[in-house]
Protein backbone atom coordinates (compact mmCIF):
# COMPACT_ATOMS: atom_id res chain seq x y z
CA UNK A 1 0.00 0.00 0.00
CA UNK A 2 2.78 2.38 -0.88
CA UNK A 3 2.40 5.78 -2.44
CA UNK A 4 4.51 4.42 -5.33
CA UNK A 5 1.67 2.06 -6.20
CA UNK A 6 -0.78 4.98 -6.18
CA UNK A 7 1.34 7.07 -8.54
CA UNK A 8 2.09 4.11 -10.81
CA UNK A 9 -1.61 3.36 -11.02
CA UNK A 10 -2.39 7.00 -11.80
CA UNK A 11 0.30 7.19 -14.49
CA UNK A 12 -1.84 5.35 -17.05
CA UNK A 13 -4.46 7.36 -18.98
CA UNK A 14 -6.82 4.38 -19.28
CA UNK A 15 -6.80 3.89 -15.54
CA UNK A 16 -7.47 7.58 -14.99
CA UNK A 17 -10.35 7.24 -17.43
CA UNK A 18 -11.78 4.40 -15.34
CA UNK A 19 -11.46 6.57 -12.22
CA UNK A 20 -13.22 9.41 -14.07
CA UNK A 21 -16.05 7.07 -14.99
CA UNK A 22 -16.43 6.01 -11.36
CA UNK A 23 -16.27 9.63 -10.28
CA UNK A 24 -19.14 10.37 -12.67
CA UNK A 25 -21.11 7.39 -11.39
CA UNK A 26 -19.88 5.37 -8.45
CA UNK A 27 -20.58 1.68 -7.89
CA UNK A 28 -20.40 0.31 -11.45
CA UNK A 29 -20.06 -3.33 -12.46
CA UNK A 30 -17.37 -4.57 -14.84
CA UNK A 31 -19.92 -4.70 -17.68
CA UNK A 32 -20.94 -1.10 -17.08
CA UNK A 33 -17.32 0.05 -16.93
CA UNK A 34 -16.55 -1.71 -20.23
CA UNK A 35 -19.42 0.00 -22.05
CA UNK A 36 -18.28 2.34 -24.81
CA UNK A 37 -14.60 1.87 -24.06
CA UNK A 38 -12.15 0.91 -26.78
CA UNK A 39 -10.64 -1.67 -24.41
CA UNK A 40 -11.10 -5.39 -24.14
CA UNK A 41 -12.80 -6.80 -21.09
CA UNK A 42 -9.49 -8.40 -20.11
CA UNK A 43 -7.67 -5.07 -20.33
CA UNK A 44 -10.29 -3.35 -18.18
CA UNK A 45 -10.07 -6.18 -15.62
CA UNK A 46 -6.29 -5.83 -15.51
CA UNK A 47 -6.51 -2.08 -14.95
CA UNK A 48 -9.11 -2.56 -12.22
CA UNK A 49 -6.79 -4.99 -10.39
CA UNK A 50 -3.97 -2.42 -10.46
CA UNK A 51 -6.32 0.32 -9.21
CA UNK A 52 -7.61 -1.96 -6.46
CA UNK A 53 -4.06 -2.95 -5.43
CA UNK A 54 -3.21 0.75 -5.13
CA UNK A 55 -6.36 1.15 -2.99
CA UNK A 56 -7.72 3.74 -5.42
CA UNK A 57 -10.87 1.72 -5.89
CA UNK A 58 -12.74 -0.71 -3.66
CA UNK A 59 -15.13 -3.39 -4.82
CA UNK A 60 -18.09 -4.96 -3.12
CA UNK A 61 -19.83 -8.17 -4.12
CA UNK A 62 -23.59 -8.20 -4.36
CA UNK A 63 -24.95 -11.50 -5.64
CA UNK A 64 -23.00 -12.56 -8.70
CA UNK A 65 -21.60 -9.16 -9.54
CA UNK A 66 -18.86 -6.96 -8.17
CA UNK A 67 -19.44 -3.23 -8.00
CA UNK A 68 -16.54 -0.80 -8.07
CA UNK A 69 -16.24 2.35 -6.00
CA UNK A 70 -13.79 5.20 -6.12
CA UNK A 71 -11.78 5.16 -2.90
CA UNK A 72 -10.56 8.71 -2.28
CA UNK A 73 -8.59 7.90 0.89
CA UNK A 74 -5.11 7.58 -0.77
CA UNK A 75 -5.69 10.75 -2.81
CA UNK A 76 -6.74 12.54 0.35
CA UNK A 77 -3.50 11.37 1.98
CA UNK A 78 -1.54 12.86 -0.91
CA UNK A 79 -3.46 16.12 -0.55
CA UNK A 80 -2.82 16.20 3.20
CA UNK A 81 0.88 15.53 2.69
CA UNK A 82 1.56 18.33 0.22
CA UNK A 83 -1.42 20.64 0.10
CA UNK A 84 -2.57 20.51 3.72
CA UNK A 85 0.56 22.40 4.72
CA UNK A 86 -0.29 25.36 2.45
CA UNK A 87 -3.87 25.36 3.58
CA UNK A 88 -2.66 25.52 7.18
CA UNK A 89 -0.54 28.55 6.31
CA UNK A 90 -3.53 30.26 4.77
CA UNK A 91 -5.71 29.45 7.76
CA UNK A 92 -3.09 30.80 10.14
CA UNK A 93 -2.83 33.98 8.05
CA UNK A 94 -6.61 34.38 8.20
CA UNK A 95 -6.65 33.75 11.93
CA UNK A 96 -3.98 36.42 12.40
CA UNK A 97 -5.90 38.86 10.21
CA UNK A 98 -9.06 38.26 12.22
CA UNK A 99 -7.14 38.80 15.45
CA UNK A 100 -5.63 42.04 14.16
CA UNK A 101 -8.94 43.38 12.87
CA UNK A 102 -10.82 42.48 16.01
CA UNK A 103 -8.01 43.93 18.07
CA UNK A 104 -8.46 47.26 16.26
CA UNK A 105 -12.14 47.38 17.09
CA UNK A 106 -12.15 45.97 20.55
CA UNK A 107 -9.05 47.57 21.92
CA UNK B 1 -28.12 -1.05 -7.58
CA UNK B 2 -31.15 0.59 -6.03
CA UNK B 3 -29.21 1.80 -3.02
CA UNK B 4 -26.82 4.63 -2.53
CA UNK B 5 -23.54 3.74 -0.90
CA UNK B 6 -19.90 4.60 -0.51
CA UNK B 7 -17.03 2.35 0.32
CA UNK B 8 -13.77 3.55 1.78
CA UNK B 9 -10.72 1.46 2.44
CA UNK B 10 -7.60 2.43 4.31
CA UNK B 11 -4.59 0.39 5.36
CA UNK B 12 -3.14 1.28 8.74
CA UNK B 13 0.18 0.04 10.08
CA UNK B 14 -1.00 -0.99 13.55
CA UNK B 15 -2.93 -3.77 15.29
CA UNK B 16 -6.56 -4.69 14.81
CA UNK B 17 -7.27 -4.05 18.52
CA UNK B 18 -5.95 -0.49 18.27
CA UNK B 19 -8.13 0.29 15.24
CA UNK B 20 -11.13 -1.29 16.94
CA UNK B 21 -10.63 0.79 20.09
CA UNK B 22 -10.09 3.95 18.07
CA UNK B 23 -13.53 3.50 16.51
CA UNK B 24 -15.31 3.61 19.84
CA UNK B 25 -13.14 5.28 22.49
CA UNK B 26 -14.02 8.96 23.00
CA UNK B 27 -10.40 9.94 23.65
CA UNK B 28 -9.59 8.72 20.15
CA UNK B 29 -12.65 9.85 18.21
CA UNK B 30 -12.27 13.36 19.59
CA UNK B 31 -8.86 13.57 17.94
CA UNK B 32 -9.63 12.39 14.42
CA UNK B 33 -13.40 12.72 14.00
CA UNK B 34 -13.90 16.51 13.85
CA UNK B 35 -13.80 16.70 17.65
CA UNK B 36 -16.88 14.52 18.23
CA UNK B 37 -17.16 11.85 20.87
CA UNK B 38 -19.05 8.62 20.28
CA UNK B 39 -21.11 7.27 23.16
CA UNK B 40 -22.57 3.77 23.44
CA UNK B 41 -22.58 0.66 25.61
CA UNK B 42 -21.37 -1.17 22.48
CA UNK B 43 -23.67 -4.16 22.92
CA UNK B 44 -26.06 -5.46 20.24
CA UNK B 45 -29.17 -3.31 20.01
CA UNK B 46 -27.83 -0.60 22.31
CA UNK B 47 -28.07 3.02 21.23
CA UNK B 48 -25.09 5.07 20.08
CA UNK B 49 -24.76 8.76 19.54
CA UNK B 50 -22.19 11.20 18.35
CA UNK B 51 -21.79 14.37 20.36
CA UNK B 52 -20.18 17.56 19.09
CA UNK B 53 -17.90 19.48 21.51
CA UNK B 54 -20.70 22.07 21.88
CA UNK B 55 -22.99 19.35 23.30
CA UNK B 56 -25.21 18.91 20.23
CA UNK B 57 -25.98 15.36 19.10
CA UNK B 58 -24.94 15.21 15.45
CA UNK B 59 -25.77 11.60 14.57
CA UNK B 60 -27.33 8.63 16.33
CA UNK B 61 -28.62 5.11 15.88
CA UNK B 62 -28.32 1.57 17.17
CA UNK B 63 -25.59 -1.03 17.28
CA UNK B 64 -26.89 -3.59 14.78
CA UNK B 65 -24.00 -6.02 14.94
CA UNK B 66 -20.80 -6.08 16.97
CA UNK B 67 -18.08 -8.70 16.68
CA UNK B 68 -14.86 -7.37 18.29
CA UNK B 69 -12.37 -6.70 16.81
CA UNK B 70 -13.68 -7.60 13.36
CA UNK B 71 -17.04 -6.14 12.48
CA UNK B 72 -19.28 -3.32 13.63
CA UNK B 73 -22.58 -2.44 11.98
CA UNK B 74 -24.44 0.70 13.04
CA UNK B 75 -27.78 2.10 12.00
CA UNK B 76 -27.10 5.78 11.46
CA UNK B 77 -29.24 8.86 11.26
CA UNK B 78 -28.10 12.42 10.97
CA UNK B 79 -29.59 14.58 13.74
CA UNK B 80 -28.54 18.12 12.92
CA UNK B 81 -29.69 18.82 9.38
CA UNK B 82 -33.49 18.36 9.05
CA UNK B 83 -33.31 17.40 5.36
CA UNK B 84 -30.82 14.64 6.22
CA UNK B 85 -32.73 13.48 9.31
CA UNK B 86 -35.77 13.13 7.03
CA UNK B 87 -33.96 10.47 4.99
CA UNK B 88 -34.12 8.18 8.02
CA UNK B 89 -31.65 5.51 8.94
CA UNK B 90 -28.61 4.59 6.90
CA UNK B 91 -26.22 1.78 7.72
CA UNK B 92 -22.51 2.01 8.39
CA UNK B 93 -20.40 -1.15 8.38
CA UNK B 94 -16.83 -1.24 9.64
CA UNK B 95 -14.74 -4.27 8.81
CA UNK B 96 -11.23 -4.87 10.12
CA UNK B 97 -8.83 -7.40 8.73
CA UNK B 98 -5.14 -7.91 9.49
CA UNK B 99 -2.98 -8.20 6.37
CA UNK B 100 0.67 -8.73 7.28
CA UNK B 101 1.71 -5.82 9.49
CA UNK B 102 -1.25 -3.70 8.39
CA UNK B 103 -4.91 -3.54 9.19
CA UNK B 104 -7.34 -3.14 6.32
CA UNK B 105 -10.23 -1.00 7.48
CA UNK B 106 -13.27 -0.98 5.20
CA UNK B 107 -16.12 1.43 5.83
CA UNK B 108 -19.34 0.99 3.88
CA UNK B 109 -22.00 3.64 4.36
CA UNK B 110 -25.27 2.86 2.60
CA UNK B 111 -28.93 3.76 2.50
CA UNK B 112 -31.92 2.15 0.75
CA UNK B 113 -32.53 5.20 -1.42
CA UNK B 114 -31.05 6.69 -4.57
CA UNK B 115 -29.58 10.18 -4.72
CA UNK B 116 -29.25 10.34 -0.95
CA UNK B 117 -28.16 13.70 0.45
CA UNK B 118 -26.90 11.96 3.60
CA UNK B 119 -24.57 9.69 1.61
CA UNK B 120 -23.39 12.72 -0.34
CA UNK B 121 -22.76 14.61 2.91
CA UNK B 122 -20.87 11.82 4.70
CA UNK B 123 -18.87 10.92 1.59
CA UNK B 124 -16.83 14.11 1.89
CA UNK B 125 -16.11 13.53 5.57
CA UNK B 126 -15.04 9.89 5.63
CA UNK B 127 -11.83 10.24 3.58
CA UNK B 128 -10.61 13.01 5.92
CA UNK B 129 -11.61 11.07 9.03
CA UNK B 130 -9.97 7.85 7.83
CA UNK B 131 -6.77 9.62 6.72
CA UNK B 132 -6.62 11.25 10.12
CA UNK B 133 -7.27 7.98 11.95
CA UNK B 134 -4.41 6.42 9.99
CA UNK B 135 -2.14 9.34 10.83
CA UNK B 136 -3.12 9.21 14.51
CA UNK B 137 -2.46 5.47 14.86
CA UNK B 138 0.76 5.48 12.84
CA UNK B 139 2.37 8.69 14.07
CA UNK B 140 0.47 9.60 17.23
CA UNK B 141 -0.80 12.77 15.58
CA UNK B 142 -4.13 13.32 13.82
CA UNK B 143 -4.52 15.63 10.83
CA UNK B 144 -5.37 19.22 11.73
CA UNK B 145 -8.17 19.36 9.19
CA UNK B 146 -10.02 16.62 11.06
CA UNK B 147 -10.08 18.38 14.39
CA UNK B 148 -12.80 20.97 14.10
CA UNK B 149 -15.95 21.04 12.04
Amino acid sequence: MSMDAVFRALADPNRRLLLDRLHARNGQSLNELCEGLGMSRQAVTKHLVILEDANLIAAIRRGRERFHFLNPVPINEIAERWIGKYERGRLQALAQLKKNLEGDHNG
Amino acid sequence: MADDRFIYVTYIRTTQEKVWNALKEPEFTRQYFFGVTVESKWTPDSAWRMVHPDGKVTDSGKVVEIDPPRRLVLSWRNEFKPELTAEGYSRATFELETQGDMVKLTVVHEIAKQGSKLIEAVSGGWPIILSSLKSLLETGKPLERSQSK
